[in-house]
């Protein structure tokens, strides 16, 4: 049997990449895909405890993250392309019309 | 059995690495895919087959299939711009995250760690009952609401997706 701690360490890698990709990248897709990432990390940390704790509403839980991430990754990418429409780039740091 | 969770661990790693590193997106993109792969062979040894299912259904073919037409529309030849830059306030905001890393981590490596009560289905009661069958069971009864909720998300997501995305006539 795998350790939960184990399972909970390498959920803890993967949404810290998933942030440092966030920060670090300038490529609003690559942000995006990191954003997927830390979603996904989340959904191993569901899995581990579920397992663990002989419980299947984390995996019910599972259920709703992807549907969210499904319906999040859709309209973030026709946002996407509607702004690389009118901006001409992908570069997020360009994406400031919504800043004062 | 436990060395397999090791290895699909350590590639799910290396190739989230490469989302980070990998300056053309599309290679990040096909990085991400592995990473989604190995999650889904993990969530099998960690007896969710269903999950691990959906995970590359759902996952690994529909969002990343999306993902890689919108990357492959949008393709720019100059990607240097997007590569990977560091100054002062990333440096910062990079140590921040490494410190909070370190925290949750040694919280997580604590061997006094506790949970509550264990719940009312153990592995055996899973494989007797069938984990589709029960996760079925789960969505009408317990979570009913919420399943209708989130098909009405799903409706206004797809409807929010074609207007968004439609180029307007002037």
């Amino acid at each position: 049997m795998i350790p939960i701690s184990h399972v909970l360490v390498l959920s803890a890698m993967l949404f810290g990449i998933g942030v440092l990709g966030v920060m670090l990248r300038r490529n609003v897709i690559v942000v995006f895909m990191s954003i997927e990432l830390m979603l996904n990390a989340v959904n191993l940390s569901f899995v581990g405890f579920a397992r663990t704790m002989d419980d299947m509403t984390g995996v019910v839980f599972i259920f709703f993250i992807i549907v969210v991430a499904a319906a999040e990754a859709v309209v973030g990418l026709s946002i996407i392309l509607s702004i690389y429409r009118t901006r001409k780039t992908l570069n997020i740091d360009e994406f400031n019309l919504l800043k004062w | 059995m436990i060395v397999f969770f090791y290895l699909f661990a350590l590639v799910s790693l290396i190739t989230a690495l490469g989302v980070l590193v990998f300056k053309n997106p599309i290679h990040s993109a096909l990085c991400l895919v592995g990473t989604f792969f190995c999650l889904g062979a993990i969530y099998v040894m960690l007896n969710a087959e269903f999950v691990a299912v959906i995970q590359v259904l759902v996952y690994a073919g529909a969002i990343m299939v999306l993902f890689l037409f919108v990357l492959m529309l949008l393709s720019t030849k100059d990607n240097d711009q997007y590569a990977l830059k560091l100054n002062v306030p990333r440096g910062l905001a990079v140590a921040i995250t490494g410190l909070l890393m370190i925290q949750v981590l040694t919280a997580f490596m604590d061997p006094t760690i506790r949970f509550g009560a264990p719940g009312d289905y153990p592995v055996e009661r899973i494989q007797e009952i069938g984990s589709i069958t029960l996760i079925g069971q789960l969505l009408f009864t317990e979570f009913v609401l919420p399943f209708e909720v989130i098909s009405i998300l799903l409706l206004v997501a797809v409807i929010g997706a074609v207007i968004i995305a439609k180029r307007r006539v002037p």
